[in-house]
């Protein structure tokens, strides 16, 4: 046990009453000294570094709203839509929370995305922060589970509809999918059963999953240190520190970022306010206008769409046509072939390399184009886990990289959203084209990327950041 | 016999809910100004005597007239057909197997019929109001009625009698080498009892109404909306200098 401390008798009944807590429960005391007061953050962080805080502040939205909507939502097929349009009508106030939740859901994608992308640019996944990086992938994946079973709740005709679809992509694999499909529906149809399982996961298992996985984000951040534009180490053993051991690039959290945060907060509010209360559907890409149809079994809309931010990965998904699949053997292929020409491997490991890339192709040949397309939407997303081992760039952030890096980096930007683009859109001849290239741009440059990132000569990276007082 | 020209019907209709989206004229503006009490009332009268018939808006209450200006008493003694409490949703006395029958499907809840019809051609407020004007006769469907703005759609000219009959007139040209037909306007058969000015201004109102009973809460959405941004204004300009008090000693 920690020393008890006495106060004087004449000191202040706040400070008597703060020694009290900090006597019976100093654990608070010393988490609030770690992670805010004592917590060192570099002080060149640009307005990139707002999206972390954002998120947090977005589930929180989430979480608080949702609770609200579960008072008056009934997870039922037959009064689900009903209810939805009950909390939009009768509950006084219930359109503001519903749209706040509606809102929240794009928000959330948005501000993950720049924060992924803030996290590309600068090397925030290079060692020692892999781990961080690790668990933000596992929350942007967990968090696609949240939003894909919480889009059926409203039970509208693309809620209905997109998750038949998506759900019947599980049946493309091979053996197990029909009944991996079944086992999800609870049904051989999206029906009552799966809407009463998506609602449990939605607001109970899924965000506890989620929950845990930003503790430990925060943790594992807290405990290596925040990255930053420059890419340097603040406190590092060759790092400026000054006479505390403190580093003099750093700031501490509170009060320096919390008031930066709150300012960030601020503008952010503004933004979302303005979408809730001024144009909620946002042109059909937040709500769509299908949707305010109630889910029909019987009634298949002609397009399909999943929401904004689902479809730069469905567009990869119909990407992968049977036509698709040989330009993918063909890369395997060259895979293997440079594999075995270009590295110095034992002659077992490039027999292993070889047996490897036959086995593959032989599979791709065998089974259907539309399992390799869920293998590739999957891949997506899981090879972002990867991203720490893929990159070998002598400097972390992409200021100090050669130029054409950072057009590489804009190229990837533009192609993720040129996908996102495709992917609303109805299927036609020329977008399919142009999403087959751009999926290979998309895996090209992840699996490429211990090549490229190496090539070019890096700039020097000054010792101390980069900042100039406001 | 009985059976087929059933079996048709539904064909034709789900034919025309396919075509919809894709097939069908451009939509013209509607006149939608939810703030507009007495358009809006005049909406909800045409709303309850002609479409409430067989359409139902099944999340909407009659009380909730209050808020486009009705009190109670008007409400009850006006509007009230298909229920005597006003705090009833608005349904249809239609006899849902009937309907079925007669027009091959049942008629969609028009609760958030604005809402959900909007699309790359406008908003669904312009498409009802293209759809609602551009009705003509036409031998060949079952109802008798066919439709520019929904080809083939399984619903009769409920306002005829307001517009008159009217028939579309198309210029035959030549375009790639093929023969194309233009729309060019419309060709007055029987006389209504409104004129073609009174109608627009009717259907305006009618879907004006829709619009607002889509969601009856966007006045109030807006108007608090516009209240919260000039706080959040204020609450940013103090937060900035906020941040910048605490900075300035960061060297």
């Amino acid at each position: 046990m920690a020393e008890f401390k006495e106060l004087p008798a004449n000191a202040p009944a706040g400070a008597k009453l703060v020694n009290w807590f900090e006597n019976r429960f100093p654990t608070v005391f010393a988490e609030y000294e770690k992670h805010m007061a004592g917590y060192y953050a570099p002080k060149n962080f640009n307005v990139w570094y707002i999206f972390g805080s954002l998120a947090m502040l977005v589930l929180v939205i989430q979480i608080v709203t949702g609770i609200f909507l579960v008072m008056h939502y009934k997870p039922d097929a037959a009064l689900a839509f009903g209810s939805v349009e009950y909390i939009m009508r009768d509950v006084p106030w219930g359109w503001l929370i519903r749209y706040m939740h509606s809102t929240g859901a794009s928000a959330f994608f948005v501000v993950v995305y720049l924060h992924m992308f803030r996290g590309l640019m600068y090397g925030s996944y290079r060692k020692p922060r892999e781990l961080v990086w690790i668990f933000g992938c596992a929350i942007f994946l967990v968090l696609m589970a949240e939003a894909f079973m919480g889009y059926l709740l409203p039970w509208g005709q693309m809620s209905y509809w997109g998750a038949q679809v998506i759900v019947n992509l599980f049946s493309a694999i091979p053996f197990i999918g029909p009944d991996l499909a079944l086992l999800i529906r609870g049904d051989y149809v999206v029906g009552d059963a799966t809407l009463n399982r998506f609602f449990s996961f939605h607001v109970i298992a899924v965000p506890l999953v989620l929950l845990g996985l930003v503790v430990a984000h925060l943790l594992a951040l807290h405990d290596v240190g925040s990255n930053n534009p420059d890419g340097i180490e603040i406190k590092g053993p060759n790092a400026p520190k000054d006479a505390q051991g403190h580093p003099l690039d750093g700031v501490p959290f509170h009060p320096y970022y919390t008031v930066h945060d709150i300012f960030g907060v601020s503008v952010f509010l503004m933004v979302f306010s303005a979408i809730v209360f001024l144009a909620p559907e946002f042109g059909g890409y937040f709500l769509e206008y299908n949707n305010f149809i109630p889910a029909d079994p019987l009634k298949t809309p002609l397009h399909i769409a999943p929401v904004w931010y689902f479809t730069p990965y469905y567009s990869m998904l119909r990407a992968i046509t049977s036509e698709m699949m040989y330009a993918l053997i063909a890369c395997v292929g060259l895979a293997a072939v440079l594999g075995v020409v270009r590295t110095k491997l034992s002659s077992t490991g490039k027999g292993a390399v070889l047996g490897a890339a036959v086995v593959l192709i032989a599979l791709m040949l065998a089974i259907d184009a539309k399992f390799w397309g869920v293998v590739v939407m999957g891949g997506a997303v899981i090879i972002l886990f990867f991203l720490p081992w893929l990159d070998n760039s002598p400097v972390k952030s992409i200021r100090y990289r050669p130029d054409w890096h950072k057009y590489l980096y804009g190229i990837f930007v533009i192609n993720f959203v040129v996908l996102a683009y495709l992917g609303v859109q109805p299927p036609s001849p020329i977008g399919e084209r142009v999403s087959q290239v751009g999926t290979l741009f998309y895996f090209g440059f992840f699996l490429l990327m211990p090549w490229w990132s190496r090539l070019g000569q890096p700039k020097p990276v000054p010792a101390r950041v980069n900042f100039a007082a406001h | 016999m009985k059976k087929f020209l059933l079996a048709l019907t539904t064909f034709l209709a789900l034919c025309g809910a396919a075509q919809a989206s894709s097939e069908g004229i451009s939509w013209d503006k509607a006149p939608v100004n939810t703030s507009d009490n007495a358009s809006l009332q005049n909406g909800a009268r045409l709303f309850v005597n002609y479409c409430l018939n067989c359409h139902s808006a099944a999340f909407m209450r009659y009380n909730r007239l209050q808020d486009i200006g009705f009190t109670t008493e008007q409400i009850k003694d006006n509007l009230l057909f298909t229920t005597d409490k006003v705090g009833e949703v608005m349904k249809s006395a239609i006899d849902p197997r009937q309907a079925k029958e007669w027009f091959g499907a049942n008629p969609p809840d028009l609760t958030l019929i604005a809402r959900s019809r909007a699309g790359h051609g406008g908003t669904g407020a312009d498409y009802l109001y293209t759809f609602l004007r551009t009705f003509y006769p036409d031998e060949t469907k079952a109802t008798g009625w066919n439709n520019l703005a929904f080809p083939s759609v399984g619903m009769p000219h409920v306002l005829w009698q307001l517009q008159g009959q009217r028939r579309p007139v198309y210029e035959t040209t030549e375009e790639h080498g093929q023969e194309v037909h233009v729309f060019k306007g419309w060709q007055q058969l029987t006389p209504g009892t409104m004129t073609e000015l009174q109608y627009d201004q009717a259907v305006g109102d009618l879907v004006n109404y829709l619009q607002w009973m889509g969601e009856p809460a966007q006045n109030t959405r807006v108007r608090v909306g516009v209240w919260v941004l000039l706080f959040l204004l204020g609450l940013t300009i103090i937060t900035w200098r906020l941040n910048a008090a605490y900075w300035k000693d960061v060297k």
